[in-house]
């Protein structure tokens, strides 16, 4: 339908198909014992005559979570703009274990360079300073803006969380809002636990509270639950930031359900058809944009040109993609953008 | 033909043909010393629980609860830590005591009732693992803590669980070997091994001959747990932290481990060096599709495939095995 979807579809594809002569030997060796030959070999040696240049991306992004398609999308994009191969891998729950054995067989397979994302420093750090040890580019995206220069790494994209949620609390409470509930979908990702931090203190200026409230975004029923029981538990509650999309729609779908739509002041991080849908409504006030597809696109170009020029913007700093408001006045004008996939 | 009918033949011709198979195709990276670390320090974890639950497997039940006792293990160290200040080896050793408590309720249960072993652990992997978000938030509001590096006694723990022992390999691939040699040697040389291939292969007969089933099976329930304990104290030391949801699905990847590594479902035939080759198999895999870079969405594909293909084998090995005796 658009090119952004297309895009995803044949990254996927062209996976599938490097991955399809590896299952069929799997399958076929381990079901015949010892009898078959390692003459399998040759499958996949079809990448010769690519360019050489290969850029790894590890980050932490849930596979139910569609922030990190736009992300992906970028990545692909500047993949196929620049001739170089791109390669997008992710844990498919928040597993900080798993996302370092990515980081870990991401360095073995002496990629040109490598992008990461830096939700847990101290659960990745070992095996982001192995890539950095073993020479390969690195710099991080998305969640990292306070890690990434004590890893030595070349630079972050992404926006500053804390001045954002910071932001977001200035307007919350400009808007009347009193008590406002931070609604984590990543507990553990202290990225998000900065944004809480700013919107409390962005909401203090003005005398109001912040509390934190935990969800899984795995089951959106659960999470609607937990927002209903914190609303009912707390009738002072007049206003809320969720930290994602995936936690939007089940705020959205709870402040419906109980009643309170309309009562209580909502703004959210990032953006989906379905949240820029809801802020041009006004059931949203605002969402904060920190332009997902440039930190994929970006990561990639930065690190392309890096391995040419061995220059990077600022020498070496924090590259801001936000954050940015879209409200109600421009909500309308971003909506076929985010359809492709692309914002 | 002695060496075929050994439970885990099929699965080192599998493992020596998996790593053959990405060796040539993603080339000299995968075959780096990099390359092997990288599947050897994920085949550990899953290795040292696999070791225990190939044993429990043996003598003919199972262990669902594993995956959620890791979570728990982990967020009662860093809870003890972290909460209530403690210092670092206190806190394992009451943690250890909490595993073994669960394991033997496990064990008991499943002893007492004489139901399913898969109920009564299906049923503490939910208890566990709810007990464990609810307690953390209860008195922490998060369910994630970090900051083990600062607690007293971190720097030993290090060492001996979490560090790294030569270059990129992990200090868990010794615990990994050391356990499966110490239980390849309790199954093959001495009383207690033969009582767990007697408990799972035939256990009326065996509780005739006077082995001591019930005692049997609690012993390995709380050996299961205690594995579990191990992998969730080793993560939490390395990645200096714990959420309530590591683990998740480690139960299921240990049953898949031993099964390709060739122990069979209904207990009384296996081994646990077949669950140190299928973990092996599991690390080669998960890792070796990340280096020649295919979207590790696909392991999961490769992983169920390769599940149903060592059953078969399995069952080929099994009408053999009856054919030779």
């Amino acid at each position: 339908m658009s090119g952004a979807v297309k895009a995803s579809l044949s990254r996927r594809l062209r996976s599938g198909i490097r991955a399809l002569p590896i299952l069929t030997a799997l399958v076929t060796m381990v079901a015949c014992g010892s009898e078959s030959g390692p003459s399998a070999g040759k499958a996949g040696a079809g990448d010769a005559g690519r360019s050489a240049v290969r850029i790894v991306m590890v980050t932490h992004g849930q596979t139910s979570d569609p922030f990190w398609s736009v992300v992906a999308n970028g990545v692909a994009d500047a993949g196929r703009e620049l001739g170089v191969r791109v390669e997008y891998q992710a844990p498919s729950s928040f597993d900080m274990v798993r996302m370092s054995q990515l980081i870990d067989a991401a360095v073995a397979s002496r990629p040109s360079a490598l992008a990461v994302s830096i939700p847990d420093p101290s659960a990745t750090a070992r095996s982001i300073k192995a890539a950095i040890a073993a020479g390969i580019p690195a710099l991080s995206l998305n969640a990292g803006d306070e890690a990434w220069e004590r890893l030595g790494l070349l630079g972050h994209i992404g926006q500053t969380e804390y001045e954002a949620g910071r932001a977001a609390g200035e307007r919350l409470a400009v808007h009347g809002a009193k008590r406002v509930l931070c609604v984590n979908h990543e507990v553990g990702n202290t990225s998000l636990d900065t944004r809480c931090r700013g919107l409390r203190d962005g909401l203090a200026k003005r005398g109001a509270a912040m509390l934190v409230l935990g969800i899984n975004l795995a089951d959106p029923e659960d999470a609607t639950q937990r927002i209903k029981n914190a609303l009912g538990r707390d009738a002072a509650v007049d206003g809320m930031l969720t930290l994602g999309p995936g936690g939007a729609a089940p705020a959205l779908t709870a402040l419906r359900e109980s009643g309170h739509l309309g009562r209580i002041a909502i703004g959210t991080f990032d953006l989906t058809p379905e949240v820029l849908a809801a802020v041009r409504d006004g059931r949203l006030l605002f969402a904060i944009d920190q332009q997902p597809y440039l930190q994929g696109y970006l990561a990639v170009v930065l690190l392309t040109k890096y391995l040419e020029t061995k220059a990077i913007p600022g020498g070496g700093q924090l590259i801001r993609t936000g954050p940015s408001f879209v409200t109600r006045e421009t909500a309308a004008d971003v909506i076929a953008l985010a359809k492709r996939g692309i914002r | 033909m002695k060496l075929l009918v050994r439970p885990e033949a099929s699965a080192a011709a599998g493992a020596l043909l998996i790593w053959l198979l990405f060796a040539a195709i993603a080339g000299p990276p995968f075959r780096s010393l990099e390359g092997a670390a990288a599947a050897l320090n994920a085949a550990a974890p899953l290795g040292i629980l696999a070791v225990a639950v190939a044993l429990l497997m043996i003598a003919g039940e199972f262990d669902l609860s594993v995956g959620s006792i890791i979570g728990a293990a982990g967020m009662s160290v860093m809870l003890l830590t972290r909460h209530f200040d403690w210092s670092l080896w206190p806190a394992i050793a009451l943690t250890v005591l909490l595993c073994a408590a669960i394991g033997f309720g496990n064990g008991y249960l499943v002893v007492r009732t004489g139901l399913p072993s898969f109920i009564v652990t299906l049923g503490s992997l939910f208890v566990f693992r709810g007990l464990t978000i609810a307690v953390s938030r209860q008195l922490t509001q998060r369910t994630q803590l970090g900051g083990l590096d600062e607690v007293a006694g971190y720097r030993a723990a290090q060492t001996l669980l979490g560090g790294d022992l030569v270059g990129p390999f992990q200090v868990s691939i010794l615990w990994w070997i050391g356990l499966a040699a110490l239980a390849t040697w309790v199954l093959l040389r001495t009383r207690f091994g033969n009582w767990i291939f007697a408990t799972g292969g035939a256990p009326e007969a065996a509780r005739k001959l006077g082995v001591p089933v019930a005692r049997v099976k609690i012993v390995l329930f709380i050996l299961t747990a205690l594995a579990a304990c191990l992998v969730a104290v080793i993560q939490a030391v390395r990645f200096a932290g714990a959420d309530a949801l590591r683990g998740e699905q480690q139960e299921f990847r240990a049953i898949i481990a031993v099964v390709i590594g060739g122990t069979l479902l209904t207990g009384g035939y296996g081994s646990a060096v077949g669950a140190v080759l299928g973990a092996l198999i599991f690390g080669t895999v998960q890792q070796g599709i990340v280096i020649t870079g295919v979207d590790a969405d696909w392991f999961q594909v490769f992983l169920g495939s390769l599940l149903v293909a060592a059953v078969l084998v399995n069952n080929f090995v099994r009408s053999r095995v009856a054919g030779t005796r």
